[in-house]
């Protein structure tokens, strides 16, 4: 008897189906591992679960009865909680107070501090193993599995019957993982039912009872008992990849070294040694926190790296912030387009032209750069293919794809020697992602080298001419074109890094 | 409001909204010089309707308007600065006293003056930037600063102009006040800075999205010490017109003038966003002649002084609603 089912589920947003006709159900007791790549629907499917979206089509059935979420709020008052990768909690208030929080229990309208702490005791106390966490310990003070518990205690708290885990190790070192695996097994064994999202394959052969692969909004395969790894990665990976991807380099159009680190690291890198060349389009895959946009981030000089060397055409450079990476000829499209990438509210071309104009002297006009006129970037512009009525609009009302283009224009304009595309085609439309490749792979033959991270594992694969995977901060391999993702996926999520360490 | 946006039309559907939102201010204006013309005629006093008294009604914010000049620069790359009102006593006193009625100190009074101005602002972006102080607390602490520093020293006012520098308030130029004049040169120079040159272009950048004005090579920063090193001078400049005006400086004249808060309102009703990177100084400009129009509506129907305040305040606080109102339809 399922504690939930969710039953033909369809979910379309602007432009995007992200859901077609998913079923998916979960057991009292039962541990459902949910995979898939990133983009294949999994947390559209846990957020219309959990009530932050509402389904077009089919419904969700809990206990019984087909409820209608309109809120997490209704969720959580169900008895569906969600633990997420981000933590919402306040750093500044106690376990106890995080855990009652909104819903402390106050005795003639005063917080009853004695009955929150002792319940709060009393829950941790059910968990296994030794965490050593006090009702009364700050959360900021805490370390980030203990906080990760501490948003367990609050799901068990209010009665959870489905408990839904995001990803919940992508920030847990080794013994962490331990620790909470107890602790899923524990929820379980208590009757709860556990939806359990994970991209690591020894996560799900070590604690699901069952596995559901999503893939494009479907259900690609689902597995009663627990297959071998590759099986399931099998069933993630499967698709026509045909002439989305322009072809690789070859041999001879890879030159000498271009952009060397030796050694390098910060708070979030150790010992990152990279050799990207002229010519060439590198990879970085990884699992999320693995270190990828903070690779990006310490080329690019948003967060430096803090010691080892950089070279640029074996000359020693000190990037310490964007603008000498720029002024290096290093450049970056940042992951976040909207955040770091885009000025949502000026045109397009105010957009495209705004490194350029960085470059030019205070007092200086704006039709004219240092780096060419008005006209010339409105030519660059329309060279990418920027599709919009007139680069006069804000670029707040193009798509993904056309924003992307713009900011690629804006880069090109500046004839940079290294480029670097964070995520370059999330939230981008199929056709405007072959687009970008191509031009991708046309600047490569130009003679710049390129590094792509992205968490679009067939992406990845499709570009690069070389793979690196990363984990933990560091670089743990190095993968030729033509590698399987079953073996990226190895690299990234398994004990590759201890080998090398 | 981008640079290009000013001369070609947007495209639709969202055309409508975004000419409302270009034209708002100008909107705002119309609607305050008709409610000032039937209050005219409603009560009869069509004596008021003379280009003397319009002149007249507009000489009256003279000082407002170049404070808030400069607080258009601030308020646009996503700053504000509270210690405008104290800066422009400290200017009006420091003004008259060097000057001691002598028109052989204008020169030395005015390099000081401006000096005084643009260590101030130094120390405003200084502080907001480097030290990352949030930028009310910031200035804030420097308007105190200055009072305190001004208090300590003169409680009265202190030397006086010498008739030259009376110019500035009670001159005419070809019919029109010099102070008048004055301001719109400035105003011109501002919208010239701001639409036409990279530091401009900058500014918009960084009150717009900071992250991507530092991803993009501009140094931040420096965009905003610049603004606020410019709105500094503008408020220095504006106590140099005071003390023009009263013949000589007192230590509370930008506190009764209250030019801090009032600069940051007709700035905003002016239809610059208070998050920065949308805005500018011709909207400004709107906004200081409502303002004054208000005034001289207020006046003419003979409301009193509290209720006269009262009106202000929710003026004030419609105008923004109304902005907000539409950029909510907007981002939907």
């Amino acid at each position: 008897m399922s504690v939930f089912a969710m039953e033909g589920i369809t979910k379309a947003f602007p432009g995007v189906k992200a859901l077609s006709d998913v079923s998916f159900a979960c057991a009292a007791g039962e541990v459902h591992a949910l995979v898939g790549e990133n983009g294949a629907g999994k947390s559209t499917l846990m957020k219309i679960l959990s009530g932050v979206y509402q389904p077009d089509a089919g419904r969700v059935v809990l206990g019984g009865e087909t409820v209608r979420f309109r809120h997490p709020v209704d969720a959580i008052a169900a008895g569906v909680s969600v633990i997420h990768q981000e933590f919402s909690l306040l750093p500044d208030r106690t376990v106890a107070q995080n855990i009652f929080l909104g819903r402390e229990p106050s005795r003639r309208g005063i917080v009853d501090e004695r009955a929150m702490e002792r319940d709060t005791a009393r829950i941790l106390k059910s968990f296994t193993g030794e965490h050593g966490i006090s009702p009364q310990s700050l959360v900021g003070d805490l370390s980030i599995a203990a906080q990760q518990m501490v948003e367990i205690a609050k799901a068990v708290s209010v009665d959870a019957k489905v408990l839904v885990f995001d990803e919940p190790t992508a920030a847990l070192d080794e013994a962490e993982c331990e620790i909470l695996f107890a602790i899923v097994e524990d929820l379980a064994r208590k009757g709860i039912a556990i939806v359990y999202i994970t991209h690591r394959m020894r996560e799900v052969t070590r604690l699901a009872d069952r596995v559901t692969v999503l893939k494009d909004g479907e259900i690609a395969a689902r597995f009663d008992d627990v297959p071998e790894p590759q099986a399931i990665v099998a069933a993630m990976v499967g698709r026509d990849i045909g002439e989305f991807y322009p072809p690789p380099a070859e041999p001879e159009e890879i030159g000498g070294p271009l952009l060397v680190v030796e050694d390098g690291g910060n708070a979030r890198l150790k010992n990152i040694a990279l050799t990207l060349r002229a010519g060439e389009i590198v990879g970085l895959a990884g699992v999320q926190g693995a270190g990828r946009t903070a690779l990006a981030a310490a080329l690019f000089g948003a967060e430096p790296f803090t010691q080892g060397r950089v070279s640029l055409a074996g000359a020693r450079v000190d990037i310490a912030s964007p603008r000498a990476a720029i002024a290096a000829g290093i450049v970056m499209l940042p992951g976040d387009r909207k955040a770091e990438g885009l000025v949502l509210m000026q045109s397009v071309r105010d957009n495209a032209m705004l490194a350029a104009r960085a470059a030019g002297r205070m007092l200086s006009g704006i039709a004219r750069t240092p780096f060419g006129t008005q006209r010339e970037i409105d030519a660059l512009l329309k060279a990418v293919d920027v599709r919009a009525g007139s680069f006069d609009q804000e670029i707040a009302t193009l798509s993904g794809g056309n924003q992307q283009k713009a900011i690629l224009a804006r880069w090109l304009a500046l004839k940079p020697r290294v480029l670097l595309f964070v995520e370059p085609t999330r939230g981008v439309d199929v056709n405007a992602k072959a687009g970008i490749y191509r031009a991708m792979r046309e600047l490569a033959r130009g003679g710049s080298a390129i590094l792509m991270v992205s968490s679009d594992l067939p992406e990845v694969l499709g570009v690069a001419d070389r793979v690196l995977v990363m984990q933990a901060g560091r670089i743990v391999s190095e993968r030729p074109r033509g590698t399987s993702e079953a073996d990226i996926m190895h690299d990234a999520t398994g004990e590759a890094h201890r080998v090398a360490a | 409001m981008t640079v290009a946006d000013a001369a070609a039309p947007a495209r639709p559907p969202r055309r409508l909204a975004r000419r409302f939102e270009r034209y708002a201010p100008a909107l705002i204006l119309l609607l305050a010089a008709a409610s000032y013309l039937g209050v005219v005629f409603g009560t009869g006093q069509t004596q008021y309707l003379t280009a003397d008294n319009l002149i007249a009604i507009l000489n009256r914010s003279i000082a407002l308007g170049i404070t808030a000049v400069g607080q258009t620069f601030v308020i646009l790359v996503g700053s504000i600065d509270l210690s405008v009102a104290n800066l422009i006593s400290v200017a009006a006193v420091l003004a008259s006293f060097i000057m001691k009625g002598e028109a052989s100190m204008i020169v030395p009074a005015v390099i000081a003056v401006l000096g005084v101005g643009a260590l101030v602002g130094l120390v405003n972006g200084l502080v907001i930037t480097k030290l990352s102080v949030n930028p009310l607390i910031a200035t804030l602490g420097m308007a105190l600063l200055l009072q305190g520093a001004l208090s300590a020293n003169f409680n009265n006012f202190a030397g006086s102009v010498p008739d030259a520098w009376k110019l500035f308030a009670y001159g005419e130029i070809m019919g029109l006040p010099v102070g008048l004049v004055f301001l719109a040169v400035l105003a011109l120079l501002a919208w010239f800075l701001l639409r036409r040159t990279r530091l401009g272009s900058d500014m918009y950048a960084v009150g717009g999205n900071r992250d991507a004005a530092r991803f993009a090579g501009i140094k931040t920063d420096n965009v905003i010490i610049a603004s606020h090193v410019l709105c500094s001078l503008a408020a220095a400049t504006a106590g140099l017109y005071l003390a023009a005006r009263l013949g000589s400086g007192a230590p509370w004249i930008g506190r009764d003038g209250v030019y801090d808060l009032e600069s940051i309102a007709v700035v905003v009703i002016g239809g610059t966003v208070l998050a920065g990177g949308r805005g500018g100084v011709l909207g400004t400009m709107a906004g200081v002649m409502i303002f004054s129009l208000i005034d001289s509506v207020f006046n003419v129907a003979g409301v009193d002084a509290f209720a006269k305040q009262v009106l202000r305040g929710v003026i004030i606080v419609a105008a923004v609603a109304l902005y907000a109102a539409r950029s909510k339809r907007f981002a939907a």
